[in-house]
């Protein structure tokens, strides 16, 4: 009797590639619906069209290079960075903002380096900081985290906004946006406030802004969630919420009015989903042990000298893309110690 | 005792208990036995028998010539009906020469078979290790390197500790599950033989814990006295603790050298089967003739173990195992994650067969389409070797053989944990292997180069000496010439020659020239 000739292992796949982009999807769900309720349908309409574009631009690309399209859309990874661009851009941008983004981060970031896996920076990072650095206005003009009962704009309203750029009649950008806890904090601190004062304002929560809180809280529960599937590793979000906490840590001690404390640098901003669900691509990222906690402190630390001394407050694209520059030599230092070998080898 | 643990591995599902549910069945003798002439690491056995040859069990019908190589037994009696090329277990499908044996049911011993010794206690090393030898016994755990060459160790490495390697870590196998439980006492002797010819004074019998009744049966069999010197240790099954450098450091902590041997550490390890067959070569004088084989995987019908004679087609196990399930596509040799599958079942039990696994497409789902690394790090995580699998990937992709080895590609005990892990798909054990043989290959390469280089010089410089000799010597003929004769002297001496060789022929032919047309007499 013939059989098959196959190599081994002779088992069920334990693993694919689309079953752990989908891992990543479902745990972004939590903190995308925190998000959505604080700050209005903005987000669930900035999700759908910057998963949709950044499906079409793959497709595109795909065909352009004459691969096979439905295999490579079916690892779900261009809708993870639509996904993840979306959460960066605030949710009454206008449509083409996100056009622009998906394009960079699919187009240029992913496809021309070769596609998925042999991208060296992060794309919807590569695309956050296009459209950061080309719309500085619309990237600005984040809603006040009310709620989404005592929300302002209705789903129409806010599929109007974005495909026109423009609120809907008797709405004015003022009346609705509100700078980021970020903003306010480095706002404050320059108009000559101390962070006490700073924070005394009434949008603040325990840590910082009540929704930016709870939008932090439901990420890290996915992030959690990553880590007990085995789909993350502890090296990256630890080290990079260990190394904020403790270098923000180290100047809120030395002068507390004029730093912000380490819980306020953990749950403002981006530092839990960009622990959990951006430093921790693993394409651009350090792979080794060692090399993957000293990227993710790399990170931590970037973010905070960006945060405080730096010309943006949305410190962690950056520290994100300028730790990429570094992971392959990351990578090429920190090799483990190999069975039976007494010494690491270094290059 | 404290064991200790080695990085990475996995938690497989172990489907052990399909097959040990049935008892251990001997197999029939199957009317034609096919018996590859290499069967293990090192050189083939040379034939002793021709086509024609009448041969009886247990007579020796290879010759191993080669120091690493087993000699090669038959294992009934009957008929050499040829020499000749047969399908063999090998991953690439090679046929390679086999002695076909047609059985004739008498199964008579050969009468000059080796005497069993039950005084074993009293004879020295080197006389059990000939014994071994002469058994044609390997490794029974799947790798079949000879045991009397693991059993010499070298000079000035002492060996103080025995390591049994009961682990049986690969998913589906239980042949040595199934001897410990049903033969523990032969296991066991087959111990205290090996433990008495190196002189070691602990051994460490290491069973995974997923199998309680052999550790049970093991304990019931232990003596008094071995009590004091055997020790039973029960692991965590966690794969692939059994992997010998693995095991020894679960056992001791301590790792073998990347380049050394465990001998390195003091310690040699054996396979339960293998000492098992030791005891059956110094108590009984029986040659390798049988081993115990797993029949396994959804693609069975009744999973068992056997007891098959070495040369047994394939097929004849399936069919003591109830034969093939409707659905079968893949018949693997060996476990899961190590074995390789065959084209053929009528490929025969060699020596290292430990486990035939027969599966259904539903348990081995096409995988996906190969898709790119995406550097996820689940390999590094689990590699027992502590490597970087993805790098190494990366370098056999391109070829780059200097940085593959400097990240320790020799290091990889190839057991397929990155392989499983992998979610892009990717085969990396094969890329390890494509770049371990394109290594070696070129090392061969390089070797016959630099033996044509060196003749080819050597070449250069005879005849560059040969050269200057002759041009030496010419040159001192010429001096002396020169410092004898002045030039008008030695012309006049020429002619003088020349005339008196002219007078002297001219004499010769005058006087005797009868000389020249003497008759026959």
């Amino acid at each position: 009797m013939r059989f098959e000739t196959r190599t081994s292992p002779h088992l069920i796949p334990s693993h694919s590639v689309g079953g752990v982009m989908r891992q990543v999807l479902y745990a972004l769900v939590p903190g995308t619906l925190a998000m959505t309720w604080f700050f209005g349908w903005g987000v669930l309409v900035n999700v759908m069209l910057a998963v949709l574009f950044a499906v079409g631009f793959e497709a595109l690309m795909v065909a352009l290079r004459r691969r096979p399209v439905g295999a490579t859309l079916a690892d779900s990874s261009a809708i993870l960075a639509g996904w993840l661009f979306a959460l960066a851009i605030p949710p009454l941008a206008p449509f083409w903002v996100l056009l622009t983004g998906t394009a960079f981060a699919i187009v240029v970031a992913k496809h021309l380096y070769g596609g998925l896996g042999y991208n060296p920076f992060n794309p919807a990072m590569v695309g956050y900081v296009v459209v950061l650095v080309s719309f500085p206005r619309e990237i600005s003009l984040w809603p006040a985290p009310e709620g989404l009962l005592h929300g302002s704009l209705t789903l129409l309203q806010t599929l109007q906004t974005s495909l026109t750029g423009r609120l809907p009649d008797g709405m004015e950008w003022d009346a609705i946006t509100r700078a980021s806890p970020l903003d306010l904090m480095r706002d404050g601190l320059v108009a000559g406030q101390t962070v006490g004062e700073v924070t005394r304002s009434p949008v603040f929560g325990s840590f910082s802004e009540t929704g930016w809180e709870w939008t932090g809280n439901l990420f890290l529960l996915g992030g959690l969630w990553l880590l007990y599937r085995r789909v993350i590793t502890w090296h990256i979000p630890a080290a990079m919420v260990l190394t904020l906490a403790t270098t923000a840590g180290v100047f809120w001690v030395i002068d507390p009015d004029q730093f912000a404390s380490p819980a306020f640098h953990v749950f403002s901003g981006a530092a839990i989903i960009g622990a959990f669900f951006i430093a921790t691509d693993p394409v651009s990222a350090a792979t080794t042990p060692l090399g993957r906690i000293l990227y993710g402190a790399g990170i931590g630390l970037l973010t905070y000298v960006i945060r405080t001394w730096g010309g943006y407050p949305d410190a962690v694209a950056f520290a994100v893309l300028l730790m990429n520059m570094v992971a392959p030599t990351l990578d090429h230092y920190t090799r483990p110690r190999i069975f039976g070998h007494s010494r690491d080898r270094h290059g | 005792m404290h064991l200790h643990r080695f990085h990475g591995g996995l938690k497989l599902p172990d489907h052990k208990t399909e097959s040990t549910v049935r008892p251990l069945l001997a197999l029939d003798i199957p009317q034609v036995l096919f018996l590859p002439l290499s069967q293990h690491i090192g050189e083939p056995a040379e034939p002793l028998v021709g086509p024609g040859d009448t041969v009886l069990k247990g007579q020796r019908i290879g010759h191993a010539n080669d120091y690493i190589a087993a000699h090669l037994h038959a294992p009934t009696s009957g008929r050499v009906r040829e020499i000749a090329e047969y399908p063999v277990p090998h991953p690439s499908g090679l046929t390679a020469p086999c002695i076909v044996i047609e059985a004739d049911g008498d199964d008579r011993w050969h009468d000059d078979r080796l005497r069993g010794w039950p005084d074993w206690h009293e004879r020295d090393a080197r006389s059990l290790r000939e014994r071994i030898r002469d058994a044609g016994i390997v490794g029974l755990g799947g790798a079949a390197f000879p045991t009397a060459v693991k059993l010499n160790p070298r000079p000035g490495k002492a060996i103080h500790t025995l390591v049994v390697n009961g682990a049986e870590c690969e998913p589906y196998i239980s042949c040595d599950d199934t001897l410990m439980r049903e033969r523990p006492k032969s296991v066991l002797a087959g111990v205290r033989i090996v433990a008495h010819l190196l002189g070691v004074e602990r051994v460490l019998f290491a069973v995974e814990d997923n199998k309680p009744e052999a550790l049970r049966a093991l304990r019931d069999a232990l003596s008094s006295h071995d009590r004091s010197r055997i020790q039973l240790v029960g692991i965590p099954s966690i794969y692939p603790t059994g992997g010998e450098r693995q095991l020894i450091r679960v056992l001791t902590g301590r790792e073998v050298p990347s380049a050394g041997l465990p001998a390195d550490l003091g310690i040699v390890c054996h396979n339960p089967g293998t000492l098992k067959a030791v005891a059956d070569a110094v108590l009984d004088g029986h040659p390798l003739i049988s081993r115990i084989v797993t029949v396994t995987g959804p693609g069975v019908r009744e999973p068992r173990n056997v007891e098959a004679l070495i040369g047994t087609p394939f097929a004849d196990l399936v069919a003591a195992a109830g034969g093939y399930a409707p659905e079968v596509n893949r018949l693997v040799m060996g476990g899961p994650m190590m074995g390789f599958a065959v084209g053929d079942d009528a490929v025969p039990v060699i020596k290292g067969t430990n486990c035939l696994l027969a599966t259904r497409p539903q348990d081995t789902p096409e995988p996906g389409p190969l898709m790119p690394c995406i550097r996820c790090g689940e390999c590094t995580r689990v590699c027992p070797a502590n490597l970087l699998p993805q790098q190494l990937y990366w370098f056999a992709k391109s070829k780059n053989f200097d940085a593959i080895q400097d990240y320790g590609l020799f290091d990889c005990i190839e057991c397929g944990c990155c392989a499983r892990v992998c979610p892009s798909n990717i085969p990396l054990v094969q890329y390890y292997r494509f770049a371990k043989n394109e290594i070696w290959a070129r090392e061969k390469e390089r070797q016959k180069a630099d033996l044509a280089r060196e003749r080819f010089e050597f070449r250069q410089l005879r005849q560059q000496r040969e050269e200057q000799e002759k041009a030496e010597r010419l040159a001192r003929k010429k001096a002396a010439v020169a410092k004898q004769a002045p030039e008008g002297e030695k012309k006049a001496a020429i002619d003088a020659a020349l005339e008196r060789a002219r007078a002297k022929k001219a004499a010769q032919t005058g006087e005797n020239p009868a000389d020249n047309g003497r008759p026959d007499t």
